[in-house]
């Protein structure tokens, strides 16, 4: 593009991205079709293994969308993981389907978000990080206290106990299905909005955005919120998964373990990218299957490996794929085209045709 | 761009002294995607007090953080005592004796008087300033050692400042925008410490803002707008005009300034 | 009678998370990091403490300097390598790599020393052995010598601070990095020292907290961390005293709280501190002092 084309400004064409979106669009249409199917021709047991690396994509989304977007490091995601899981279980105690309860425990989470965000909003970055923890800490101390829905110890979930485990196993995994493509595409959908647009300056250069008057507060607020319910959901599901809700004993609903788990593998996959998450729930999933999730080495090489990727390799495996191969699964950016320039992409790394604009909103 | 000036240079003092102290060639510098310094060079001999001058942006105090080493060149050299230390780290750079008082002060506010000059001193090289021999330039810091310096005026802060790089016993010291926020009287009783501090052996390279107070001090000056040099030369050899236009940009055609060859034998 | 028991015995464990959290407070100060693995530090030093004196049976007090010494090297050597490389790529990345350090070292402890709780044998009679003033009030020496033992290490951290060569660095590379620079200072070792100064307070806590009572893996996010962060925030960022303050108010109001009901303990020491950084965010002695 010559000086003379951008200076006149004229002629200049935006698109989101730089073939044809459709076809992501269908592809992952195709995606979901396939995975929607599985249950009638995977086994059981795979199938479990599918519900929980589908819950922790979602959770895994959910900090990307937190820290990798709206710059907030939670360390106590885990108080909407848990409250989702007892909001589960409180109307299955009165009766209610826990499946049908889901769309409740994910709106219950994000409107318990609302006052904790009046607590937590004006704290920078160190103090909301620990104050995050303190909050975790107190939610799950209030409800071990509350004898009547387990206290301490914990209950099991009533209302699935007549069904065959097979349909009870498939019915689980389309559940999880739900939440975590309603997840992504929430997360999807938010980005490519407005909102989307100051979450990713907050992402470049938050100092730089709020000083050019960009609603940098509402934004974290609907951020918090949305990743709140998509917790809520997600502990929903484990719950129905695991028939019951614990806690705090070891792998209960409000331990910190699963805080780590969604941020090993947001930062391992990629924080910032919408892509990361997926990569990093398949890092994730492989290290539990082969190291077996009753041992704590698999959190520890988790660790490691996601301290290793901060420091290193900032935007992750797939900001790694992504610079190789230069590919994109979900635009969420612009590109800026001169006329006369055609669509045609090299495979170098560097676009042939249509340069990224500087204000790239996908990374 | 005064890049021949060098060789056209006369100043019976420069060529006695042959190596430059600071030999700076070429030098481009970045903040980010603004260049500042669009190839800058410069040598200081020893003994001197080089005066850079020029507007506010001209890349002066950028100049000067990237000699201490506290901005990284994109390209270009800096040659100090014949090492090469573009890469160096600032403290290094620092115990090797090029040291600066930056522009604002920069005083430890949580830290007295003596404790800003105890730090000072505690990488010095050997040399004859000490703590002691600063209160004998500044007698009255001896009384307030022991006062936090935010209290106290612009003109005891720069005292204090120059104080903190004088124990460390530099080679080259480096006065960044001295005058700046206070009184001309400060001012001029500040720099009317300059001949103390060169009869000590030390070497001044100096940035300001106040023309005619560079002026009054400088051994040798060189002008810079946005990041180029606009003109060089010793003081007696420049008129104000001349210096007008180089700090403004004015004219199309940015002077050198060299002695005629008749004026004191040349190389 | 129960109440005035309560106070006092809140005002001694105030000592304690006073010891945990100055090492905080000082990172916090100087290098502007929040150290989330610092509870974790904490249990490792006491864990430390068990392992040397099953290993070489060496008489406990001869083991605090050598824990303590032990993990002031690690805090030089973690400071200059993970935590410095994380520093320089932001907050947002230190966070994380603090975090990811903390849910390691948890799960490291886990696997090598299993969930079981421990405790340091102290061997002597100064675990069970109390003192009465009047007929209603019972002190346990050990809690008194903990207070003491943070007392002076409060003292001698700011002895340090205001008099030696490397608590001036450390202050004046806290007050401007760069000027600091320019005179000479390499403000990654300065930061060093500082790290292992913290860690150096942390292992002291960690051993006392190992007296009082058992240490588990998981101590040190349970419970140390946020105590000593509370402790930090209550009395106020920037305040060495402060934490003996904070520490003090968070275990008065912790006891008050179990007096009420014994399951408030915890709860009421949260409540506290929330209500701490709705209110007043700089802390009850917000002043800028030492670290």
């Amino acid at each position: 593009m010559t000086d003379a084309t951008a200076r006149s400004g004229k002629n200049l064409k935006v698109t989101r991205s730089r073939r044809n979106v459709a076809w992501t669009g269908i592809g992952t249409v195709i995606v979901v079709a396939v995975l929607f199917v599985f249950p009638f021709y995977i086994s059981s047991g795979t199938l479990g293994i599918m519900v929980q690396a589908l819950v922790v994509l979602t959770l895994a989304s959910m900090w990307n969308l937190l820290a990798g977007y709206a710059g907030l490091v939670s360390v106590g995601q885990q108080a909407f993981f848990g409250l989702g899981a007892y909001f589960i279980l409180i109307p299955a105690m009165h009766g209610l389907s826990p499946f049908a309860s889901l769309p409740i425990a994910a709106i219950a989470a994000g409107v318990a978000a609302f006052p904790l965000w009046w607590l937590l909003s004006r704290l920078r970055t160190g103090y909301f990080a620990i104050a995050t923890w303190v909050m975790a800490s107190a939610i799950a101390l209030l409800i071990e206290q509350i004898q009547s829905i387990g206290g301490g110890t914990g209950m099991p979930l009533p209302g699935l106990t007549g069904w065959d485990p097979a349909v009870l196993t498939a019915y689980t995994y389309w559940a999880a299905l739900a939440v975590a493509v309603l997840a992504i595409g929430t997360v999807y959908f938010l980005l490519r909005s407005r909102i989307g647009l100051v979450l990713t300056a907050i992402r470049d250069d938050e100092r730089a955005a709020r000083s050019s008057g960009v609603k940098v507060g509402i934004a974290r607020m609907l951020v918090f919120v949305v990743a709140a319910a998509g917790c809520g959901a997600a502990g929903g599901v484990l719950a129905i998964d695991l028939l019951q809700v614990v806690p705090t004993t070891s792998g209960g609903v409000f331990s910190v373990q699963w805080t780590a788990i969604m941020a090993f593998a947001a930062i391992i996959g990629g924080l910032g990218t919408i892509e990361g998450p997926i990569v990093g729930t398949a890092v994730y999933m492989v290290l539990q299957q082969t190291l077996q999730s009753h041992n704590a080495w698999y959190l520890i090489i988790l660790g490691l490996v996601a301290i290793g990727v901060a420091l290193f390799a900032r935007r992750g495996l797939w900001g790694l794929l992504d610079e190789k191969f230069n590919i994109r699964l979900f635009p969420v950016g612009y590109y800026l085209w001169a006329p006369g320039e055609t669509r045609r992409w090299r495979r170098n790394g560097s676009a042939g045709a249509g340069r990224p604009a500087k204000a790239d909103a996908s990374s | 761009m005064s890049q021949g000036a060098g060789e056209h240079r006369t100043a019976g003092d420069r060529v006695e002294n042959g190596t430059p102290l600071l030999d700076i060639r070429d030098l481009v510098v970045h903040h980010g995607q603004l260049r500042a310094l669009s190839g800058i060079s410069l040598r200081v001999y020893p003994g001197e007090v080089y005066a850079i001058i020029g507007a506010n942006g001209a890349g002066k105090s950028t100049l000067l953080r990237t000699i201490a080493g506290l901005h990284h060149p994109t390209d270009g050299s800096i040659v100090y005592d014949g090492r090469n230390v573009t890469g160096m780290r600032p403290e290094k750079r620092a115990t090797a004796g090029i040291v600066m008082v930056p522009e604002g002060r920069r005083l430890f506010p949580s830290l007295t008087l003596e404790e800003n000059l105890k730090v000072g001193a505690t990488y010095a090289r050997k040399g004859p300033w000490t703590i002691p021999q600063v209160y004998d330039l500044f007698p009255w810091m001896k009384e307030r050692r022991d006062q936090r310096t935010a209290q106290m005026s612009g003109g005891e802060q720069q005292s204090v400042a120059i104080g903190r790089a004088l124990v460390a016993n530099p080679r080259m010291l480096m006065l960044d925008e001295l005058s700046l926020g206070l009184a001309p009287v400060i001012v001029q009783r500040i720099y009317g410490m300059l001949p103390q501090i060169l009869a000590s052996g030390v070497t001044v390279l100096l940035v300001e803002q106040d023309v005619s107070q560079a002026l009054r001090v400088a051994t040798h000056l060189q002008c810079l707008l946005e990041g180029n040099t606009t003109l060089e030369g010793r003081p007696s050899d420049v008129t104000a005009a001349q210096v007008e236009a180089a700090y403004f940009g004015m004219g199309s055609v940015a002077r050198e300034v060299h002695a005629d060859p008749g004026e004191g034998g040349e190389a | 009678m129960a109440w005035v028991n309560a106070v006092i015995q809140g005002i001694l464990t105030g000592g304690l998370y006073a010891l945990f959290a100055c090492g905080l407070s000082l990172m916090f100060g100087v290098m502007k990091v929040v150290n989330l693995a610092h509870g974790d530090l904490a249990t490792v030093a006491g864990y430390i403490g068990v392992g040397v004196i099953a290993a070489t049976h060496m008489p406990f007090l001869w083991s605090v300097p050598v824990v303590v010494l032990a993990m002031a090297v690690l805090g030089y050597v973690l400071q200059r390598s993970m935590i410095q490389a994380a520093i320089s790529r932001g907050e947002l990345i230190t966070l994380i790599v603090t975090f990811g350090l903390s849910i390691v070292i948890e799960n490291g402890l886990l696997q090598f020393f299993s969930a079981d709780t421990r405790g340091i044998g102290v061997g002597s009679s100064l675990i069970s052995a109390s003192f009465s003033i009047g007929s209603q009030i019972q002190i346990a020496w050990l809690d008194v010598v903990i207070f003491g033992l943070a007392v002076v290490v409060l003292l001698g951290l700011q002895f340090f601070l205001s008099a030696s060569k490397y608590g001036r660095l450390i202050r004046a590379v806290a007050d401007d990095r760069e000027a600091a620079q320019l005179s000479g200072a390499d403000y990654r070792h300065v930061f060093g020292i500082a790290a292992a100064v913290a860690f150096g307070t942390v292992a002291l806590a960690g051993i006392s907290y190992g007296m009082t009572t058992v240490i588990a893996p998981t101590t040190g996010t349970d419970t140390i961390l946020l105590f000593a962060f509370a402790a930090v925030v209550i009395g106020g960022l920037g305040s060495l005293w402060g934490t003996l303050i904070g520490g003090i108010v968070l275990g008065v109001a912790q006891q008050i709280g179990a007096q009420i009901n014994i399951s408030y303990e915890l709860l009421a020491g949260y409540v506290v501190f929330l209500a701490v950084l709705v209110i007043r965010p700089q802390g009850l002695t917000a002043r800028r002092s030492e670290s």
